[in-house]
């Protein structure tokens, strides 16, 4: 007998084994298909996107952030790099029963806080309570819609060779403090979530720099995962160098020591764009002036090519990434 | 510049890669191939596919990977064992990451949990002890993998629950010895190795000196070492030194880490605590004394005593010889029957009526499929049980690399994994998949603007 098992929800490989096994088998619709961030479409008022998301982490607070922030932010980044300015989101909640109310008013409080940054608000939400057991005490499911410009067309379709591959900072920083907070791995003080709202990063970048071509966020599966998926979709290689790879030493440290690799690591503060080599510079200067994107760095290039993602290592070797397989698990030995 | 810094400099690092491959070039013209190198330990074979340097070397040396990944080579029949414990009822198995994923004959551990098992991923044998602390109702199992590095840990783990006076913490053992193991690769004669990486972790508690019988008694050259790119590079380009000089010498390339005489404190942990006994590897079936059993003293904390699993030297040994090499037939395969050699296995399902005090499980469920012969409590399982075309064993022995398997990277990925050593993050399976077995360089990116 198959079953779920919870590498069906790591965002890799069983992921999307069950997308296009089972969702998209009943779901199936052009808007659908395109499985990005956010779907966009055209309505009477302009064109609109749309995202959803459901938020489980544990532990509900960890250091920079909460699940509150980050149902907020998910939501929002999803709409963001999908070149909507984000207006409304609605929140559900479902809660355990025996929840204290205490911590469902810090979520709460959380969730205001990063929309009054972010400039959205919550405009409808729902609530249900389930019995004690039934459920790890709260989840949150958030969906956003915005407004994406009328003469915008970012996507697959639009990266060629010689493009520039950019990332508005460090890797790894939220999958990591979220794994060593829920394992009491005591590396607490030198890691901290990277949890954000991009919107307002990204607008000003879309509204300076005509030469985006498309943008992804590296939440689950990290980086390389994101690399892997835009390569498919543009038919397209894209060959990343190692040591432009910004990443924390705290991260690179914590990593090598169980055994993981920060570039399959999730991020929720961190955006990947894919833009003209003309506009890099421009591109650089204003992330680096913004809230999100001080430690903005260039990071590879679009090659012709059939879908592969290259890393060219320190040592001037080359290996291949794939997509996350599996979730990532600590070296026993 | 730190030591550190240093030893991941990556111009220092270019600089030797040409070094050795100019070294290489020279080996290998006069044995008229490539020069063959074995990394012993898993973690090795991850640094040598992460750093590129299989592709960068190819074609001057080959390097294979050996039987140095503990999950890779747990028997099939280890895993069906520990499967059947995660079905007993109050029983919370707690195990490091790598194991969850291992295929044994029908089911995994990751399949069991979402069936309703519990399984809990731990990050070290103090956490399972604090998890049986936490939750006095629950029997915590600790499945006891890995080789010299984490015993002691394992053993240290005994000691903190008898302190806590704890009954409902065992450990199921079955951590095993490089030693022994290297002896039986070497003795087999099949992989055919110039030179050997040895792990620098396993000899931080054992000693270089645990493997000096490697030069002595086979005449190939040895050296341990760590494993940054540094590290790995220096260890090759002596090894290519010794095989133009003809010492075979084991030398210590890891002295701020590794004493010639090992970590006798963690030495001391693991005799405490455990007995060598006999033990099954996969790919090489039971190895003398490769094995490290709890010490009768500490029985109450012996999972394979709770839950009445035999060891192999209380069913008095099985008779599963290491199968011999038809070197025309093709490596691996069984001379006799022209099979593909057995992955013995010892397997005994238990389920209802656990007792928590230390009683034996009497109620056997039995495991569907493969035709089992049951010797004291311990079964062997036929061919047709375990996965076939799996090449495992043979990639453990050095024999192929997983490229030379059909499976690899078809029927068996990291999403669907066929063998082990596609599942484990010290696994050679997993590290050519995960940065793939590119045999020739992918032109480097081009100089880019901005």
């Amino acid at each position: 007998m198959s079953v779920v098992l919870l590498a069906h929800g790591d965002g890799g490989l069983l992921t999307r084994e069950l997308v296009d096994g089972l969702f998209l088998k009943y779901f199936n619709n052009p808007l659908l298909q395109q499985l990005s961030d956010a779907a966009v479409f055209n309505s009477p008022g302009g064109r609109m996107a749309m995202t959803t998301d459901a938020f489980v982490v544990d532990p509900i607070f960890f250091p920079g952030g909460d699940i509150g922030k980050l149902a907020v932010c998910g939501t929002i980044n999803d709409l963001a790099v999908s070149g909507a300015r984000p207006r409304y989101i609605t929140a559900s909640f479902t809660i355990e029963e025996g929840f204290a109310l205490a911590d469902l008013e810090k979520v709460v409080a959380s969730m205001a806080e990063a929309c009054t940054e972010a400039g959205v608000d919550v405009v409808a939400g729902d609530t249900k309570v389930v019995p004690r057991g039934h459920l790890d005490k709260l989840f949150i499911t958030t969906t956003g819609v915005g407004m994406v410009p009328e003469k915008l067309d970012w996507g697959y379709h639009r990266p060629v060779p010689g493009d520039v591959v950019l990332v508005n900072g460090s890797l790894g920083n939220h999958g990591l403090t979220i794994l060593a907070a829920r394992e009491n791995l005591g590396l607490d003080g030198a890691l901290a979530s990277d949890c954000a709202p991009l919107n307002n990063t990204i607008n000003l970048l879309q509204k300076h720099c005509s030469g985006i071509k498309m943008m992804r966020d590296l939440t689950r599966g990290g980086l390389a995962t994101a690399a892997k998926e835009i390569a498919e979709g543009c038919g397209l290689d894209i060959r990343l160098r190692e040591y432009a790879l910004p990443i924390d030493a705290a991260v690179r440290g914590a990593a090598e020591i169980l055994g993981l690799d920060p570039l399959y690591l999730a991020n929720e503060g961190k955006f990947l764009v894919i833009i003209d080599p003309a506009q890099v510079t421009k591109a650089l200067d204003i992330l680096k002036q913004s809230s999100y994107g001080r430690d903005s760095q260039v990071i590879g290039q679009i090659c012709a090519g059939s879908g592969n993602v290259y890393l060219q290592t320190p040592l001037g070797g080359t290996k291949i990434l794939g997509l996350l397989a599996g979730q990532p698990l600590p070296r026993i030995c | 510049m730190s030591v550190l810094k240093k030893l991941n400099d990556p111009q220092l690092g270019r600089q030797m890669v040409k070094i050795v491959k100019e070294q290489a070039a020279r080996v290998a013209e006069r044995l008229g191939r490539a020069v063959r190198l074995m990394e012993v330990c898993g973690t090795h074979t991850m640094a040598i596919s992460s750093t590129g340097l299989r592709g960068l070397l190819s074609g001057l040396m080959e390097l294979r990977s050996g039987p140095g990944c503990p999950v890779c080579v747990t028997a099939a029949g280890d895993i069906e064992q520990m499967i059947a414990i995660s079905r007993v009822p109050g029983v919370t198995v707690a195990t490091f990451g790598d194991m969850v994923r291992v295929p044994g004959v029908l089911s995994s551990l990751e399949r069991e949990r979402a069936r309703g098992a519990r399984v809990q991923i731990v990050y070290s044998p103090a956490d399972a002890v604090a998890l049986a602390r936490d939750n006095p109702a629950r029997e915590v199992v600790f499945l006891g993998v890995g080789f010299e590095t984490t015993a002691p840990l394992a053993a240290l783990s005994i000691n903190e629950a008898a302190q806590l006076g704890l009954s409902n913490f065992s450990v199921y053992s079955i951590h095993k010895l490089v030693p022994p193991v290297m002896r039986a690769l070497l003795g087999a004669g099949e992989a055919r190795v110039d030179g050997l990486i040895l792990p620098g972790h396993v000899c931080a508690v054992t000693g270089s000196k645990a493997f000096a019988f490697i030069g002595e008694e086979y005449g190939i050259p040895a050296v341990v070492t760590g494993f940054t790119m540094v590290d790995i590079l220096d260890a090759l380009h002596v090894l290519l030194n010794k095989m133009q000089t003809g010492d075979s010498r084991v030398v210590n390339g890891y002295r701020w880490v590794v004493r010639d005489e090992g970590n006798l404190q963690a030495q001391g942990a693991i005799k405490d605590c455990f007995y060598p006994g006999d033990a099954i590897w996969r790919g090489f079936g039971v190895i003398n004394n490769s094995g490290l059993f709890i010490k009768e003293h500490l029985a109450r904390y012996d999972a394979m005593r709770k839950f009445g699993l035999d060891t192999l030297e209380r069913v008095g040994g099985l008779d599963l010889p290491m199968p011999e090499v038809d070197s025309v037939g093709g490596a691996g395969q069984c001379a006799s029957c022209n099979e593909s050699p057995r992955d013995p296995m010892g397997s005994l399902s238990v389920a209802g009526g656990f007792v928590s005090d230390g009683g034996a499980v009497t109620q056997p469920v039995g495991i569907a499929g493969g035709k089992m012969e049951a010797v004291g409590n311990r079964f062997t399982v036929d061919d047709a049980a375990e996965p076939r075309g799996c090449r495992c064993g043979e990639l453990l022995r050095g024999i192929i690399t997983p490229p030379d398997c059909a499976l690899f990277g078809r029927k068996c990925t990291p999403a669907s994994p066929v063998g082990p050593c596609m599942v484990s993050s010290e696994g050679a399976c997993a590290a050519y998949y995960r940065y793939g077995a590119t045999t020739t360089l992918v032109p480097g990116v081009e100089r880019l603007k901005g």
